[in-house]
């Protein structure tokens, strides 16, 4: 029997901000699961199962939040589950939501993600004061700008680059609603005249702290069918992990995200990504990660992903538009950011993304990824079901 | 290349503390400002049930609520266990029992502590009072405890508009973990060396790639490493950043070098402040040293050795 195709219905978001103090993280939570139930004008009991994932224990404290976040979601008396991967765990989470549909376990699932970065502390839960280990001696950037720098001397980019990606990104957020930074006065001047915070990561080439959630409505064909919406069909999903460290590991292309990305494209049918996709929301936490990923994902040659980026081709009306919405760049409640890039991937094939919507997308990739380069997600949605 | 030794291994306390916040939302802002004010709320769900302590979402029909109501300082205890030896940060200093109350005029329990002599004098059915805490600042812990108390349950409740002076708008919840921490066989080993100003890693036996620090196994091939190798002491830099902006906790002047050092003869780069020369003729490929200080686990920067920068190819699998 061939899986099931699955839908993405409803999809809810609240204003990412620096901190809502106004709720608890069941009120956070709430407000987007409500959202995506309105989007697809579902009530509570027409959810079978609900799949929540969150960073780290550690970044919120030593308390399961999830535990308590039953009753909130509706999910009392139903199959609740949380997963787990780092940074890449919205995708993850939306996979697993995604899984249990296409396998017929349930019809209808609601899949969230959520970070309260206010009532968090990511540098906290990051390094732990382990005996007898040397302390990180860098701080959150320190630990990614090495890679940039290995990057740029492996591929000859100008070091203009990230500050094009950044420019593009937040002024993508001023078009999306939801998303956190909205810098009405932003200019590349500007960004190139920001601080060095960890040479060649300038201050505005590094993603906010945020407080926001994400939530989404799987369900199947019959489900879609109901749908008061165009709904965005999953094509090709898939989850790689490798070591965070180990001799011969590529931090620039980890091999684990190449596999990933293959593996979307051969379920999807995608013999030529640069052509055949026409949007992408990919985890970029510093500028110069998109035309790492851009390269890592099969987008660019080895060595030849800086110049899309220089090209314009990822601006929002270039041929290969790479988060519209802003991206983490200008969004980033950790635990929920790569559902939201799943989200924003599915909003631009349904032809709901407003303001930042590219038009005509038909499919669109999105992407995340965690834990030092450790756990790659991604899933490719179109806007007709899988082999129509 | 020796075989490993077995090492008595190292072990130390880990603790891991940090003093979370919470934004509480109306109904627990409502619910422990209340208790600052003596005052025990609860919601009314849908089906007309009390529930102490309120929740912002039905448990049956994930419905917001929001209706508040006062239930009683006095209730019954519906279960129990008794505590012999407390811990520190738990209500009270004496041996004490875990209750579930049912407080009047609330169809769910509290789960608090009663002060009582001992397990004779505490029986399920048995009534009790809120103990308030002298000093009070809009936390659970404004009830110090339940004590026994004879009184009749009036079961009665108050609609209550959930409104005070100054309403409490977060709390501040502190978490502790306390661990035993062993960093293992091989790193033991490997502390033990550097005592010795020494660097040893592990090979592994599959792929021949040399660890450091080594870890007991190799992460690729999924095998034991136990073949002890010194490397360095010299390296090379693979990559590094300048850190302009100086970290909460470490004292080092801004602008400093943090580089990945991959030393002759290992497998993967390590991390390391590079000093001794201005930080922006700190490149790709130089030649370094560690520089020890006394007392120091670990060398405390690494320095230009005066050899010839090494050529790309030659690290550009050690990023």
């Amino acid at each position: 029997m061939p899986d099931e195709p699955v839908a993405v219905v409803g999809i809810g978001q609240t204003k990412h901000v620096a901190a809502r103090r106004d709720v608890s993280i069941a009120g956070l939570v709430r407000e987007a699961a409500q959202r995506a139930l309105e989007d697809a004008e579902l009530t509570w009991t027409d959810v079978d199962a609900v799949v929540i994932g969150k960073a780290p224990d550690f970044f919120e404290g030593v308390m399961m939040p999830e535990l308590y976040l039953a009753d909130a979601l509706g999910a009392v008396g139903k199959p609740m589950l949380r997963v787990h991967t780092a940074g890449s765990v919205g995708g993850s989470t939306a996979l697993v939501a995604a899984n249990l549909v296409s396998a017929r376990v349930h019809r209808t699932v609601l899949t969230l993600a959520f970070e309260k970065q206010s009532e968090s502390n990511a540098m906290w839960g990051l390094s732990l004061p382990v005996p007898f280990q040397q302390p990180l001696l860098a701080g959150a950037g320190g630990f990614f700008a090495p890679h940039v720098r290995a990057y740029m001397r492996r591929t000859g980019a100008p070091d203009t680059v990230g500050s094009l990606v950044a420019y593009k990104d937040r002024r993508n957020a001023l078009k999306n609603p939801y998303a956190h930074l909205h810098e009405h006065d932003i200019t590349l001047e500007k960004v190139q005249a920001s601080p060095m915070l960890w040479d060649p990561i300038r201050y505005s080439e590094t993603c906010p702290s945020s407080d926001g959630a994400c939530a989404m409505v799987l369900t199947d064909r019959a489900g879609a069918g109901r749908s008061p919406r165009p709904p965005a069909w999953v094509h090709g999903g898939a989850m790689r992990s490798e070591p965070t460290l180990f001799a011969g590991k590529d931090f620039v292309s980890p091999q684990a995200g190449k596999d990933c990305a293959a593996d979307v494209y051969r379920q999807a049918g995608i013999t030529d990504p640069r052509r055949e996709i026409d949007a992408v929301e990919m985890y970029v936490p510093f500028s110069w990660y998109e035309p790492m990923w851009l390269e890592n994902l099969g987008f660019a040659e080895e060595g030849e992903g800086w110049k899309l980026t220089e090209a314009g081709v990822t601006e929002l009306d270039g041929d290969l538009p790479v988060n519209p919405s802003g991206g983490v760049l200008s969004t980033n409640p950790i635990g929920a950011s790569g559902m939201i890039r799943f989200a924003e991937a599915a909003l631009q094939v349904r032809g709901q993304a407003g303001e930042h919507q590219v038009d005509g997308a038909r499919r669109a990739l999105g992407h995340a990824y965690g834990g030092g380069a450790q756990f790659f997600a991604m899933w490719l949605v179109g806007d007709r079901p899988p082999g129509a | 290349m020796s075989a490993a030794p077995v090492p008595d291994t190292l072990r130390a306390p880990l603790v891991v503390e940090f003093p979370f916040t919470r934004s509480l939302g109306p109904v627990q802002s409502a619910f422990l400002t209340g208790l600052r004010e003596r005052t025990v709320l609860g919601v009314r769900a849908a089906d007309g049930r009390v529930l102490v302590p309120p929740v912002e979402y039905d448990p049956e029909t994930a419905a917001e609520l929001r209706e508040l109501v006062e239930v009683g300082a006095t209730g019954t205890v519906t279960t129990w266990a008794w505590n012999p030896e407390p811990r520190a940060g738990q209500p009270l200093t004496t041996p004490f029992a875990w209750v579930l109350v049912r407080l009047d005029g609330a169809d769910t329990t509290l789960l608090h502590a009663l002060d009582a002599p001992g397990p004779d004098a505490v029986r399920t059915g048995m009534r009790v009072r809120v103990r308030w805490a002298t000093e009070r600042a809009g936390a659970i812990t404004d009830i110090a405890c339940f004590e026994p108390y004879e009184s009749a349950d009036v079961h009665g409740t108050r609609p209550h508009d959930g409104v005070f002076d100054d309403p409490v708008g977060g709390i501040v919840a502190p978490a502790r973990l306390d661990y035993t921490y062993s960093p293992g066989r091989a790193q033991t080993g490997y502390l033990q060396a550097l005592t010795e100003r020494k660097t040893v890693g592990e090979r592994c036996p599959s792929c021949t790639k040399v660890y450091v620090p080594p870890r007991g196994a190799c992460p690729t091939c999924g095998v034991a490493t136990t073949d002890r190798v010194e490397v360095g002491p010299r390296g090379t830099v693979t990559t590094f950043c300048i850190v302009n902006i100086k970290a909460k906790n470490l004292d080092i002047e801004v602008p400093y070098v943090y580089a990945h050092i991959a030393l002759d003869g290992a497998g993967l780069a390590l991390h390391g402040r590079i000093g001794g020369i201005p930080y922006d003729q700190v490149r790709m490929g130089l030649r370094v040293e560690p520089v020890w200080t006394e007392g120091s686990r670990y060398p405390d920067h690494y320095r230009h050795c005066g050899e010839p920068d090494a050529d790309y190819d030659a690290y550009k699998e050690l990023l």
